[in-house]
């Protein structure tokens, strides 16, 4: 059963949404405030709902589908807000919102599963969780602003603005955001991975085992750091560049599926 | 306290006839001196655009018809036939008169609805009206208001930022396109009276850099060098291709000044960086087969008038959400004003009941020789308290709840009924 906390977050991000779109179809300062004002309340309670459920197992909330998608959807969201904070613009709000609120249903609509102390605890493996967790964020933020780089480049392109391309972030803006993601998101990546090599030593003796999880991982990397440097050259800047990024989130999305689900021996959270 | 406008507009008059009527800065202060030390108005101001002159004033209380005053006295001052401007002026009153120039700073009743000049041209207005002391508490608060919901109006809903010129459309796509054009650069291919339209728009919205070619070098330099751009000459044309973000084209030709195999060179020279192409000339001076290369966007002067086309009706629908806040702002003033007027009614009152108690204790007091001095002032004092129960404390409600005064409507019927003459102290 649902939480006073979970209730009120889920709330929360869904009136956060609606003023989001209501925002982009009638620009109103009152109103972004609200959404902004809605998201942060919701982060705040979302953030209670994810300590409760810490204190309980004494660890990161990542062992399941609950701790694991719940902590995903509230990194994202914190994500998005630290973005239309540093570039002031409301727009990709509405675009954001539906990826929390569905990675947040997910995660709590499952059965909540019995507390249990998940097998790995301590600082280490909270840095190396939660760091794996704010990249694939950072990453799936990335994605949707590529995806909206895409639809306002076409519409660009067939002389088709309408009422809502002109209330897009430029295409400037969205490809500086998109970068940004991409950085926050392979720095996170790379820390997390670092952490978890450590980790892995100190428990296991040995750095690396040949978990598909953590090889699929470094594909991730890899990509993500190519994108970087694709974004840059002739050949790829505008929306080639955005395609790419899109594409490279279709791995984080079966790394984060399949992988977890079926592949991995150790880094199986449902 | 009444409030008057007479004016007319560019919906109203033709232009002929708005030159005629038009007010420079000192003919305003003229007016508005005369109409004061004649008594048709106590308050004045005169809003004088290419569009619009208006007078907005506070009558006098001793004026009688001071419309009809208004009438006059413009058409005096403007050395026109009485009755001339008859079927030209508008005439409107309190709630109607504010009505219109909230309408009026919001850009609702310009030529180009929305339009932002009218709001620096209003506070001009009434920037020299304040200077000039000619206006009062009434207007001073009634233009504040104007102000705010033009800017409100500017900020919160649409209508005025929507671009409604091909030269304007044409920059406001390059901001979905580079956003800020401070880091960006612009090259403009001729320099007739479209490419200066569009410099213009470049440099308001803060341009970095700008480059000038046009067939005649001379004028190439004239048009940069008024804009601290900088001119090129004609010759350089392609190899200046590979520099700017925004090339503009206006050029007379047949043929076209752009080809596609020039613009795939300058992509390759410049690293596919982002190029926005727009093509005002007619006919197009950048080859239409050029649409599609990875990284441009070729807009042409139909796909800028389809723009302008479609944000015309995207303003136009922005209408009512304007309407919302006009008549918040005038809700605000009526009640302000009326909070004024009972205020003034309250003091006439006080003034009025203390002057009736004294000479009401004076003759009843003659005859009590009787009593002390101490007497005399209490009972003084409790016949203040009366008065100020009975009469002074539902004065100050009528004065503080706005809800009772629309009960009363009329507060001069609050006048009439205490006797409460506006020439008697």
């Amino acid at each position: 059963m649902m939480n006073l906390y979970v209730l009120a977050t889920l709330i929360l991000y869904v009136a956060s949404f609606a003023l989001y779109i209501w925002n982009l179809r009638e620009p109103s300062k009152n109103v972004g405030l609200g959404a902004t004002g809605c998201l942060i309340a919701g982060l705040v309670l979302h953030y209670c709902a994810l300590l409760d459920r810490s204190r309980m197992i004494h660890a990161v909330p990542y062992d399941d589908v609950y701790g694991s998608l719940s902590l995903f959807a509230w990194l994202l969201a914190a994500t998005y807000l630290g973005l239309e904070a540093i570039h002031r613009r409301r727009s990709v709000g509405p675009f954001v919102l539906p990826i929390v609120i569905s990675v947040f249903l997910l995660a709590h609509a499952s059965r909540v599963p019995s507390v249990k102390p998940p097998p790995a605890q301590g600082p280490l493996f909270a840095f190396h969780v939660t760091l794996n967790i704010l990249a694939y964020s950072a990453f799936a933020l990335s994605f949707v602003l590529s995806v909206i780089f895409l639809i306002q480049d076409r519409r660009l392109r067939e002389h088709k603005l309408g009422i809502v391309g002109w209330r897009f972030p430029a295409l400037d803006v969205l490809e500086r955001m998109t970068r940004s993601s991409v950085l926050v998101g392979c720095a996170s990546l790379a820390l997390g991975m670092t952490a978890g090599f450590i980790w892995a030593h100190r428990l296991l003796g040995r750095y690396w085992d040949g978990d598909p999880k953590v090889i699929i991982t470094v594909l991730i990397l890899a990509i993500y750091i190519a994108y970087t440097f694709l974004a840059r050259t002739a050949a790829w800047r505008g929306a080639r560049a955005s395609i790419l990024c899109t594409l490279n989130f279709m791995f984080v999305i079966f790394s984060y599926s399949i992988v977890n689900r079926y592949l991995s021996h150790f880094h199986r959270y449902f | 306290m009444e409030i008057v406008l007479i004016g007319l507009s560019h919906k109203t008059a033709t232009v002929e006839l708005r030159e005629r009527v038009a007010f420079t800065a000192e003919q305003a202060c003229q007016a508005a001196d005369q109409l004061r030390s004649r008594g048709i108005l106590e308050e004045t101001l005169v809003l004088s655009t290419c569009n619009r002159s208006e007078l907005y004033g506070v009558p006098s209380e001793i004026a009688i018809n001071s419309s009809g005053a208004v009438e006059l006295f413009l058409a005096s001052f403007h050395q026109l036939a009485p009755g001339e401007l008859d079927s030209s002026l508008y005439r409107h009153r309190d709630a109607h008169a504010v009505r219109h120039l909230f309408r009026v700073a919001g850009g609702l009743d310009s030529m180009l609805l929305g339009e932002a000049e009218i709001l620096g041209q209003l506070r001009e207005a009434y920037r020299i009206a304040l200077d000039h002391g000619a206006t009062g508490p009434v207007l001073n608060r009634m233009f504040q208001s104007a102000l705010e919901v033009g800017k409100r109006i500017r900020s919160e809903t649409e209508v005025g930022t929507r671009p409604v010129s091909v030269a304007f459309a044409g920059v406001k796509l390059a901001e979905r396109i580079f956003g800020k054009l401070d880091t960006h650069s612009a090259l403009i291919i001729g320099a007739g009276a479209t490419s200066e339209q569009v410099v213009r728009h470049l440099c308001d919205r803060g341009i970095k850099q700008l480059r000038v070619l046009n067939r005649t070098a001379r004028h190439a330099e004239d048009l940069a060098s008024r804009f601290g751009g900088q001119a090129a000459p004609w010759e350089s044309l392609e190899s200046a291709l590979e520099w700017p973000d925004l090339i503009v084209t206006s050029v007379a030709g047949s043929d076209p000044v752009l080809t596609r195999p020039m613009l795939e060179r300058a992509m390759a020279n410049r690293g596919n960086r982002t190029l926005l192409l727009i093509d005002l000339g007619v006919p197009r001076n950048v080859a239409a087969n050029a649409d599609g290369l990875y990284n441009t966007y070729l807009y042409n002067i139909d796909d800028l008038t389809e723009i302008v086309e479609q944000n015309k009706k995207a303003r136009e629908a922005e209408i009512p959400r304007a309407e919302v806040i006009i008549e918040e702002q005038i809700e605000k003033f009526m009640h302000w004003q009326a909070g004024v007027a009972a205020g003034a009614v309250v003091g006439d009152l006080r003034a009025k009941l203390a002057g009736e108690r004294e000479v009401f204790l004076r003759e009843r007091l003659a005859s009590m020789s009787h009593l002390s001095e101490q007497d005399r002032a209490q009972i003084g004092t409790l016949l203040e308290e009366f008065v100020d129960r009975v009469v002074l404390n539902p004065a100050e409600r009528l004065r503080g709840i706005p809800e009772l005064r629309r009960k009363l409507q009329n507060l001069e019927a609050v006048r009439d009924l205490f006797r409460l003459d506006r020439d008697k102290p």
